[in-house]
């Protein structure tokens, strides 16, 4: 049954490729070259081959030569800069989740925490994220923490961080306050401890707003780390990689397209462990059953 | 069970510093040590323990600073006792901020922008002026006919903005044109893709870097890569207003207190002239550098890069890095009076006398000519470059 179910999932997921394909080369058919404009504002995207590459070309890209005379081929250079910004991004993903997680705890504990704390999570996330970058990577190999150096690269998973733990600590605060009154009231009728009712009932009651919330929070941590390192020019990573590429666009326009798709895959490899994560951890919980 | 959780922690905090420690190590530039053995060093003091230097450039890994990676490469900078790390730039690094900040020792910037930051409190010097020439043009096809700075009239004009467009509004202010009125400015990537595509009749461009990427790019109607013969090149250093660019400058405050930084400064300076001089004599050499250093660009496109940086230091008359007052007081006074669009300048005040100083690189040109470095290249000429589609 769930063998089936991944395989049909798994098709519907290639057959939206496929679709999304289609409508782009459908477009490059009758799109017009120039793009077009009304009263002067343009409104059509142009379907020139400079600014949307076919398909096929975009493709090919990755099984050529990254540059003439190089013997490594683009797959092999956006796949070892996915891997960087991968590693980055769990760092990245694990910090904000745990300070996401011990908020919503927090929170959900103390009224007051959550009416005094929560004001200042939402602004926090109205700091645009290339304002704070340089200010964040300026603490690359000045901070020192004992004979802990602060390595550049950790500041671009602090970014990714501070993207990644606001989903995660709203989606688990509004879990963890989820359960049914009557299920509380149960529990204190146990005399059971607030630490008790938090493992034995809350926790469990709040994966079902957790797991979506720690889905955005893991694509949120990609996000971060691949502006981080386009912002700050952090080396390796799939980021630096798209501004690099897009110098290039002028007469190589499918090169750029390899390192976006690199990018959207690793946000989509993340948000698959998070869901990789889920169906283990909760392979003994009863299938819920439709009312 | 308390103390199986406590584990669970620990192993996960393993697991995690595992994994931060992987993403380590390959970040730094400056690992490989030379091993050149290079004879006849000007260097006086023995030489006991390496003094390190850190060198911020504007942009990533490119040819545009081949010299200081052919000075890291060949050993000059350990020659000279210095253990250089050079840091690469990014999209929202600021070579002038990094410097204030003492983030680094050294940090490569235009004379325009570097004099804004020291307007706005940035104790920077300019120690070493590299390029005597500006390299900024404005390129169109031949078909839009603007071949001097008076065709821009009526015409869409590609500009950077962020403080790149000052000579673009020099040049049409000295020609009679209102910046305002005449021309239609149109803000550009930084790509030339709004020039292929029509948006931009004629787009600003560097002719070690976006000139180049026309010219490596398809020209659809013959299958062909565009040819210089299609295109109009307006040079600003031409006509008359070319500002300077880019210039090694160093902290003010710690050049005027800090004896041992002063050193390293005259000797930083000399090694880098010396990487600069090895590039106009090597250039093959120094594009094989720069791509070995990870520059992502094609091998192609680096050595036309090396050329025409090549072009914009030698000859120089005054000696490689000398700041020439003229020019100067030229930058200086566009920066002062050229208006953009929101009426600004880039300076509201004549920069102060203490803005550049001649006594480093007069001392680090000394130390080169000792040694028998050409500081002049007098009898430099271009190399021909033949782009290959995408500078490949």
């Amino acid at each position: 049954m769930t063998l089936r179910r991944a395989a049909y999932r798994t098709f519907m997921f290639v057959m939206a490729l496929a679709l999304v394909a289609a409508l782009w080369e459908g477009y490059k058919l009758v799109g017009p070259k120039d793009g077009g404009s009304l009263f002067g504002v343009s409104i059509l995207p142009r379907s020139n081959d400079t600014a949307m590459p076919h398909v096929w070309d975009m493709l090919s890209r990755y099984a050529r030569a990254e540059r003439r005379g190089s013997d490594t081929q683009i797959w092999q250079v956006v796949l070892s800069g996915a891997w960087y910004s991968l590693r980055l991004s769990l760092v990245g993903f694990v910090l904000g989740g745990s300070i996401g997680v011990g908020l919503a705890i927090l929170m959900a504990r103390f009224k007051r925490a959550e009416q005094g704390l929560l004001p200042y999570l939402v602004i926090s996330q109205t700091v645009p994220l290339i304002a704070l970058a340089p200010l964040v990577v300026a603490w690359g190999g000045k901070l020192e923490i004992g004979a802990f150096v602060w390595p550049r690269w950790l500041s671009a998973s602090v970014l990714g961080a501070f993207l990644a733990f606001f989903p995660i600590s709203v989606g688990s605060l509004r879990g963890l306050t989820s359960a049914p009154g009557a299920a509380v009231e149960l529990m204190s009728s146990y005399a059971a401890t607030w630490r008790q009712t938090l493992w034995k009932l809350r926790f469990p009651a709040a994966v079902p707003f957790m797991v979506p919330a720690f889905k955005l929070g893991a694509s949120g941590a990609v996000i971060g780390v691949v502006v981080a390192e386009i912002s700050t020019g952090l080396k390796g990573g799939i980021g630096r990689l798209i501004i690099e590429y897009a110098r290039e666009a002028t007469a190589d326009p499918a090169k750029v397209f390899t390192a976006v798709f690199g990018a959207a895959a690793l946000g989509l490899t993340m948000a698959g462990l998070v869901a990789l994560v889920d169906l283990v951890v909760m392979r003994n919980r009863p299938k819920e059953v439709a009312a | 069970m308390r103390k199986s959780r406590i584990k669970f922690a620990v192993a996960g905090l393993a697991a995690l510093s595992l994994i931060a420690g992987a993403c380590g190590g390959s970040d730094d530039t400056t690992d490989e040590a030379a091993t050149e053995e290079t004879t006849g060093e000007a260097t006086t003091e023995e030489c006991t323990e390496l003094t390190p230097v850190k060198l911020q450039l504007q942009w990533f890994i490119q040819a545009q600073f081949a010299g200081y990676f052919a000075a890291q490469d060949q050993g000059f900078y350990e020659d000279m006792c210095l253990d250089v790390e050079i840091v690469e730039g990014g999209v929202d690094i600021v070579p002038q901020t990094q410097l204030a900040n003492g983030d680094v020792d050294f940090a490569i910037s235009w004379v325009s922008k570097a004099l804004a930051s020291r307007e706005a409190g940035a104790n920077i010097v300019n120690i070493a002026q590299i390029f005597q020439r500006s390299g900024t043009l404005q390129v169109s096809f031949k078909d839009a006919g603007i071949s001097s700075v008076a065709d821009f009239a009526g015409k869409k004009i590609g500009n950077w903005g962020f403080g790149n467009e000052f000579e673009i509004f020099a040049a049409l202010t000295k020609a009679g044109l209102d910046p305002a009125k005449d021309v239609e400015l149109v803000q550009q990537q930084f790509d030339m893709s709004g020039l292929l595509a029509g948006d931009i009749d004629a787009a600003e461009a560097m002719t070690y870097n976006e000139y180049a990427q026309v010219l490596e790019a398809k020209n659809p109607d013959t299958g062909e890569l565009y040819k210089p013969e299609d295109l109009n090149v307006v040079s600003y250093e031409a006509e008359g207003v070319g500002m300077l660019q880019d210039a090694i400058w160093a902290s003010g405050e710690k050049l005027a207190s800090d004896e041992a930084y002063k050193a390293t400064a005259v000797k930083f300076v000399a090694a880098s002239l010396k990487g600069w001089a090895y590039c106009r004599d090597n250039a093959e050499s120094c594009r094989d550098i720069v791509v070995a250093k990870g520059s992502k660009l094609g091998a192609s496109h680096q050595l036309w890069q090396m050329n025409e940086v090549n072009k914009l230091i030698w000859p120089a008359a005054g000696g490689v890095g000398a700041i020439d007052s003229a020019a100067w007081d030229r930058t200086a006074a566009l920066a002062q009076e050229t208006k953009n669009l929101e009426g600004k300048t880039v300076l509201t005040a004549a920069p102060d006398a203490e803005a550049y100083t001649n006594d480093i690189v007069t001392e680090a040109l000394a130390l080169l000519e000792a040694d028998g470095v050409d500081t002049k290249g007098e009898g430099f000429a271009p190399i021909e470059v033949t782009l290959n589609e995408g500078g490949n």
